[in-house]
């Protein structure tokens, strides 16, 4: 081998380390920040590292983990689902209406009803995301964005613009159960829901297509991907996983609120980026996103505990989503 | 021998663009065969209609024999023809064994791969024995293609095109955005597919390169097929000329 041909070998090598060292602390980076923001609160009030506390945050966490789960889905493919939040409302809604309407079935049916309607309207709203966007060739952005307004609309349409009350107090009950002391009911399914997905994404055939959709939807195509198909499962995903949320928070609340899950995609897709995903497609982990939704969740109930207005969380979201993408943009814009 | 696949009388009419009037074409078992000619003379629309991206309006083509028609770029696949495309259609942020098993995973024995459960194992370790036979210079199964160089995309995007019960292979100007070492390395990978008996078809602007690996080259001119030389009984000057075209069967006769 000739001297250039060595010393090009060797700079390879050494990109090649570079980028591994670069990934490596962009995982570990995120992680040692939402240590560190729980050791500032930590510092600054005890109380925040309390068991009330932490039953709180992960509560409150479970919304912005669920819509996160399905908007990583979304985001590897190079996509972006702006309607998981009206989803969210529009499932919430729908399944407290079923259940009045069903309640003379006995509660428990009602409940299931309730559920299974809930989970079905969200998985139609996807299924239109992905006909939109696949067969009339409409971006993500746009489709989602229209979906938006008609789910929200609808919410409002059939919940008359009011809170939907009347609800059995059994759904209650389940809402606020804590196991083990440590864990409320939401937060559990939520982690199950969480463990489904990441093995999903990394261990399947489905996970594999789509990474391989986000990363160059043209070579899938190319290898017998049927790319639209596969497409309109993730939307369809998405859409099922973003009504689930809806309905967690039904079970909390025993009311359904048409203002449910408004601006909530925003916190969801600030996790996904600040997890690693990019927005270019092709990258992103379940794991990434919990580590983003923990910043998330921790910055809300920090700055309640310490007495700043949380609204400063919503600016802060705002700005980080900015950063996080800026930095994606530097690290990996497509050549 | 009978042709492992022949072509006659192609012609390809893009609207009143006639990118194709009438192309003969055969290339047997073991055999690399160059197609030259200028920009716009018709080489990948050729190789395309070959590849099933184009259904040609005129001409036929036949498999060992068998006249078929492509009606998509999976049907090629299924009837044993492989491309490599020029932009390789590699997915970047996806891993080597991934990309090169990509639409065609090995799935996990049992329930879990009734679900849908991958076997990563099974296919790196077929992955690295095809890099191994192909000698090919790639260090790593589990590296994503980014990080590879362009030598070792071509690389990836060949023992992908080579490792399916492969009738053909055909590669649309593999070295164009590569450096000399890696070019060197992607004819040597030429060759070796080769001695696997999978024949070739090489489109390339670089004519030492044809001359190295090919055994016939047939040049393309204005949509034609001109003229078919094998390359030990020919020079690469004789080969510039049907090119650019001061030599053609008009002139000769
Ligand atoms: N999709 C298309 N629509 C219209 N015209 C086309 C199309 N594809 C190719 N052509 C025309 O057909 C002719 C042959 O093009 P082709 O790309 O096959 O040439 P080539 O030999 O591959 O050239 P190059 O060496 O530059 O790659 C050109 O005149 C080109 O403009
Ligand atoms: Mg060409």
């Amino acid at each position: 081998m000739s001297n250039r041909a060595v010393t090009k070998e060797t700079t390879h090598q050494v990109n090649l380390t570079s980028n591994r060292i670069r990934k490596g602390l962009s995982n570990y980076w995120t992680l040692s920040i939402l240590v560190l923001i729980i050791a500032i609160f930590g510092v600054i009030e005890p109380r925040f590292l309390s068991r009330s506390n932490w039953l709180s945050t992960t509560t409150y966490m479970t919304e912005t983990m669920l819509l996160g789960i399905s908007e990583t889905f979304v985001i590897i493919t190079a996509g972006i689902d702006l309607s998981v939040g009206a989803i969210e409302g529009l499932a919430g809604v729908v399944a407290a209406l079923v259940i009045l309407k069903t309640l003379a079935f006995g509660t428990t049916l009602s409940l299931i009803f309730g559920v299974v309607f809930g989970l079905v309207v969200g998985m139609l709203v996807g299924l239109v995301n992905g006909l939109v966007i696949t067969k009339m060739k409409i971006t993500p952005f746009i489709t989602t964005l229209g979906t938006m307004g008609v789910a929200t609309g609808l919410t409002f349409i059939f919940s008359g613009g009011t809170d939907v009350v009347g609800l059995p107090a059994s759904l209650n009950v389940i809402g606020n159960l804590v196991v083990a002391s440590w864990f409320n009911f939401t937060v559990i399914i939520t982690m199950i829901v969480l463990a489904l997905a990441g093995i999903w994404l990394s261990k399947t055939r489905f996970g594999q297509y789509t990474y391989a959709i986000g990363s160059n939807a043209e070579a899938s195509r190319r290898a017998g991907i049927r790319v639209d198909n596969h497409l309109i499962k993730v939307y369809m995903l998405s859409g099922l996983i973003a009504s689930l949320s809806g309905i967690l928070l039904l079970t909390r609340f025993a009311t359904a609120s048409p203002l449910t899950g408004a601006n909530s995609e925003l916190n969801a897709i600030a996790a996904v980026v600040i997890g690693g995903a990019s927005l270019f497609g092709g990258r992103g982990t379940m794991f990434g996103t919990l580590v983003g939704a923990g910043i998330i969740s921790v910055l809300v109930t920090g700055l309640v505990i310490v007495n700043v207005q949380p609204y400063w969380q919503v600016v802060a979201i705002g700005v980080i989503i900015i950063l996080a993408v800026w930095f994606d943009q530097l690290n990996h814009r497509p050549s | 021998m009978e042709p492992t696949l022949q072509a006659t009388g192609i012609a390809k009419y893009f609207g009143s663009i006639r990118a194709l009037e009438h192309v003969d074409f055969e290339i047997y078992p073991g055999e690399v065969v160059a197609v030259l000619g200028d920009n716009g003379a018709g080489k990948s629309t050729f190789i395309k209609i070959l590849s099933g991206v184009y259904h040609p309006d005129q001409g036929e083509i036949r498999l060992n024999g068998e006249l078929v028609r492509l009606n998509s770029p999976m049907d090629a696949r299924k009837k044993g023809i492989e491309t490599v495309y020029q932009d390789l259609a590699l997915a970047p942020q996806v891993d080597v064994t991934s990309n090169i098993f990509l639409g065609r995973e090995m799935m996990r024995k049992g329930l879990l791969g009734k679900i849908g459960f991958l076997d990563r194992k099974a296919m790196r370790d077929q992955v690295k024995n095809m890099l191994g036979q192909l000698k090919a210079s790639v260090k790593s199964v589990n590296q994503v293609v980014d990080e590879l160089s362009g030598g070792q995309r071509q690389a990836v995007a060949i023992v992908r095109a080579v490792s399916w019960g492969t009738n053909l292979v055909i590669m649309d100007e593999p070295t164009a955005a590569l450096g000399v070492e890696e070019s060197a390395k992607t004819l040597e990978l030429i060759k070796e597919v080769k001695s696997k008996g999978i024949p070739v078809i090489f489109i390339t602007h670089t004519i030492p390169f044809a001359f190295d690996v090919a055994d016939r080259i047939v040049v393309l001119r204005l949509g034609k097929s001109v003229v078919n030389l094998m390359t030990h009984d020919t020079h690469m000057d004789e080969v510039v000329q049907w090119i650019t075209g001061s030599k053609s069967v008009e002139n000769n006769y």
